[in-house]
């Protein structure tokens, strides 16, 4: 049967054909959608983790167990998990384990763009790359096989192109013949104390050796010789970008991106006349190619930053481009906070109070952007907590007082509880907020540990995150309702001013999470034109369903109007008006 | 059309139901016996962003993206959004466009306009220009909330997929309380 699939549902498709038992994530945009299918699969034990770290292990722990597990992250989410996965590559598996890690080039969602395929050699794993949905059900499949046949983690590795784009995909049967997981003991491969450790990494090291022979033999290495004159080794989406750009090139197709099947590569170089590498990112293939002593050309001609697409590549090549229509000077449309977003007045207070925001990633992250223009540091998940630490230990008593870390709920639990373990540990005075509104909402609405249900939408246990904080040793603990700006500013106010460690918690929803019972629509709010003086302040807070009209006449004057497809009735837009000239139609 | 390959643009805001306007337009053609390819950005692009979804079909598709310049079609779900993407398409190709214009931030603020004569800037670089108000289509068929299949089935005359393809896979992708209506506005768009 014949499916059209994305590259995350053919990722779980597979994992389910290869008779996956565990899957657990941290979600993070392009992976997400992996652990959302695998869900679909009843005999997968899906689960989100709290963090990348915990999810692997978790994996690494059902491999141990003797079950097949897949671990998904985004590619920074591997920063996190690197440290048990440097040494897994030591105790190697029991049960197939495949991490899949999804690069985001071009950063259409993420903060950097760091190559994935340097961890693989690093981490001395081997990686496979897939260039579409059927690759990637395949080559997960094979990946769980490779890593029993040669007792290691494989990592695949996809991004955002392949994770989100879709192709049409032969669905296969979940195979059976595995063995029933049961515990068995083995500390001398599985406790790695450096006697241990010692023993296995000759191992790894003899591994990858033998890989990298058995790779030039692999179908998933494809040798394809059309006209020899250009020859370009490449991989995963840039393949598709060669075949459609330059469709007599001979290619080398690879697969199996660490270790490379070396015996491979110098057979098909000394076939063709001139050889190239159309890598995105790192010239990871093209370094390792030359030091075989094979001339090559790569980033001589291709851009180490960004994503490739046909028309770079064509420049790339200097072939020429389809005649191009002059692009348009027009507004730009960026990403906004949604209509009713509890974030929103949080921010307002803190433009207000003139802070010092060292923020973190979620959708919070858009205050950064006008009118809010809330947010002066953004670095990595858990970082606002730590770094807002680090201001304080600096800066004057007086601008101490200005330093606010804002987190989210998810973040928080992510990696933010070590940051303020330290702020109470060393006694910082700076102030937390903790934007908590029961889901992980920039990735699209995930459960975790605090929003009360598991990811196959069991009911779990809700960490209560005011009581967190106070086993952490906070002392002033505030909860306020972001809706009410004044309570919010003035709490907010006082914590600032306080010369110790002190936490405040917002308390209102995401208005996008669709279970029963959790955000409610309040009465919609109107602009009363006759009463409105057209003073712009209810535009100050960014609300998309909050619209200027211009009087139309060429002034600068106009009325406000709100529109009632988008209102929500959080009522933040009526306490900005001085001229009472909002309020709820009921 | 390019070589042997169907290249459409579906374009416009985050919420506009243009992922599903191309996973109805990737199935039927897959169902018409076209290798088919699709991709778009999710992520960010959600909250109330730009949204462009590239869908090849046909012998064989590589590349999952359009090629800068190759678009037969332009699909444009709001006006500012269909003529940002006029350079993607190639001379002589066609734009079948919402007549709707939704106000990006800035605008809102009041701190710009929202740009004017887009119609003629966009017909007069592509003469195939069909605009069609998908709103009062699919007011017609019973739902506003169905203009994006009403856009498609004016999209879908364009293309060689013959109708019933077009139902099957409207009676695949869409949830069944809301197919009838569905259908009806694919009908009214088709029958432009």
């Amino acid at each position: 049967m014949k499916e059209i699939l994305s590259g995350n549902e053919a990722i779980a498709r597979g994992a389910y054909e290869a008779g996956c038992r565990v899957a657990c994530a941290y979600p993070g945009t392009p992976s997400t959608e992996i652990l959302e299918n695998t869900i679909n699969y009843k005999e997968i034990n899906s689960s989100w983790a709290p963090n990348e770290k915990v999810a692997l292990e978790v994996a690494i722990g059902a491999s141990f167990g003797g079950g097949r597990a897949l671990c998904t992250m985004k590619h920074v989410g591997v920063n996190v998990a690197a440290d048990p996965l440097f040494t897994l590559s030591y105790t190697g598996v029991r049960g197939g384990l495949v991490l899949v890690v999804a690069d985001d080039p071009e950063m259409h969602s993420s903060q950097n763009e760091q190559d994935s395929r340097n961890y693989a050699r690093f981490a001395k794993v081997p990686m496979l790359e897939p260039s579409d949905s059927q690759e990637c059900k395949e080559f997960t499949r094979l990946a769980f096989q490779l890593s029993e046949e040669y007792d290691t983690p494989v990592m695949v590795r996809s991004c955002t192109r392949i994770s989100h784009g879709k192709s049409i995909v032969e669905l296969g049967e979940r195979v059976s013949d595995l063995p029933e997981p049961r515990l068995e003991r083995n500390p001398a491969k599985l406790v790695m104390l450096p006697g241990n450790a010692r023993v296995r990494h000759p191992l790894v090291e003899q591994m990858l050796v033998k890989l990298s022979e058995a790779g030039s033999a692999m179908a998933i290495n494809r040798l394809e010789l059309r006209d020899k004159s250009i020859g370009i080794i490449t991989s995963g989406v840039c393949y598709q970008y060669v075949r459609e750009v330059m469709p007599n090139a001979s290619t080398l197709k690879l697969g199996l991106v660490n270790p490379l099947p070396q015996n491979l590569i110098r057979d098909f170089a000394a076939q063709v006349d001139s050889v190239y590498v159309v890598e995105e990112l790192d010239p990871f293939i093209e370094i390792q190619v030359k030091a075989m002593g094979i001339k090559v050309i790569g980033k001589e001609i291709i851009s180490l930053c960004g994503e490739l697409t046909p028309g770079r590549l064509r420049s790339a090549f200097g072939l020429s481009q389809a005649t191009e229509v002059q692009a348009e000077k027009l507004p730009g449309r960026p990403p906004n906070m949604c209509p009713g977003c509890p974030h929103r007045g949080v921010f307002y207070a803190l433009k207000q109070l003139k802070a010092y925001v060292t923020g973190d990633i979620g959708c919070y992250t858009l205050a950064f952007m006008p009118p809010l223009s809330a947010m002066d540091t953004c670095v990595c998940m858990g970082a606002s907590i730590g770094m807002a630490t680090g201001v304080t230990k600096v800066v004057s008593d007086q601008e101490k007082k200005k330093v606010v870390a804002v987190i989210g709920d998810s973040t928080f639990l992510h990696t933010g509880i070590n940051g303020l373990m330290d702020m109470v540990y060393n006694n910082s005075p700076a102030t937390v907020i903790i934007l908590d509104n029961s889901i992980t909402a920039m990735t699209g609405r995930q459960d975790n540990p605090a929003s009360g249900f598991t990811l196959m939408d069991d009911p779990a246990h809700a960490i209560n995150i005011p009581l967190l904080c106070q086993a952490l040793g906070v002392k002033n603990i505030r909860t306020v309702n972001p809706l009410d700006l004044e309570e919010t500013k003035r709490v907010i106010a006082e914590e600032m001013e306080r010369p110790e460690t002190s936490v405040v918690i917002t308390n209102k929803p995401c208005v996008l999470i669709k279970r029963e019972d959790v955000f409610q629509k309040g009465p919609l709010y109107a602009v009363d034109a006759d009463r409105c003086t057209g003073c712009r302040a209810c535009l100050n807070i960014g609300c998309p369903a909050i619209e200027w009209r211009p009087a139309g006449d060429g002034s600068r004057k106009g009325k406000a109007r709100i529109d009632p497809l988008l209102c929500t009735g959080c009522d933040v837009c009526r306490q900005l008006c001085k001229f009472e000239a909002i309020g709820s139609g009921k | 059309m390019s070589g042997q390959i169907t290249n459409i643009l579906l374009v416009g805001v985050g919420g506009q139901g243009i992922l599903l306007a191309s996973e109805i337009l990737s199935e039927a053609a897959m169902l018409a016996g076209f290798d088919v390819k699709k991709s778009e950005i999710h992520g960010m692009s959600q909250r109330g962003g730009s949204v462009v979804s590239h869908v090849r079909y046909g012998k064989e598709v590589f590349s999952p993206i359009v090629p800068e310049g190759e678009g037969d079609i332009l699909f444009g779900f709001e006006l500012m959004e269909t003529c940002r993407s006029l350079p993607l398409i190639r001379p002589g190709g066609a734009v079948v466009a919402n007549d709707l214009q939704i106000s990006p931030p800035a605008v809102l603020m009041g701190q710009e306009s929202y740009p004017e004569g887009l119609l003629e800037r966009i017909k007069g670089s592509f003469p195939d220009f069909l605009l069609v108000d998908g709103q009062k289509l699919a007011s017609d068929a019973g739902n506003v909330r169905a203009s994006n299949t009403a856009l498609l089935g004016a999209v879908s005359k364009r293309l060689a997929i013959a109708e019933e393809l077009w139902m099957q896979a409207l009676e695949k992708m869409v949830p069944t309380k809301a197919l009838e209506v569905n259908k009806k506005a694919f009908l009214i768009g088709r029958g432009l």
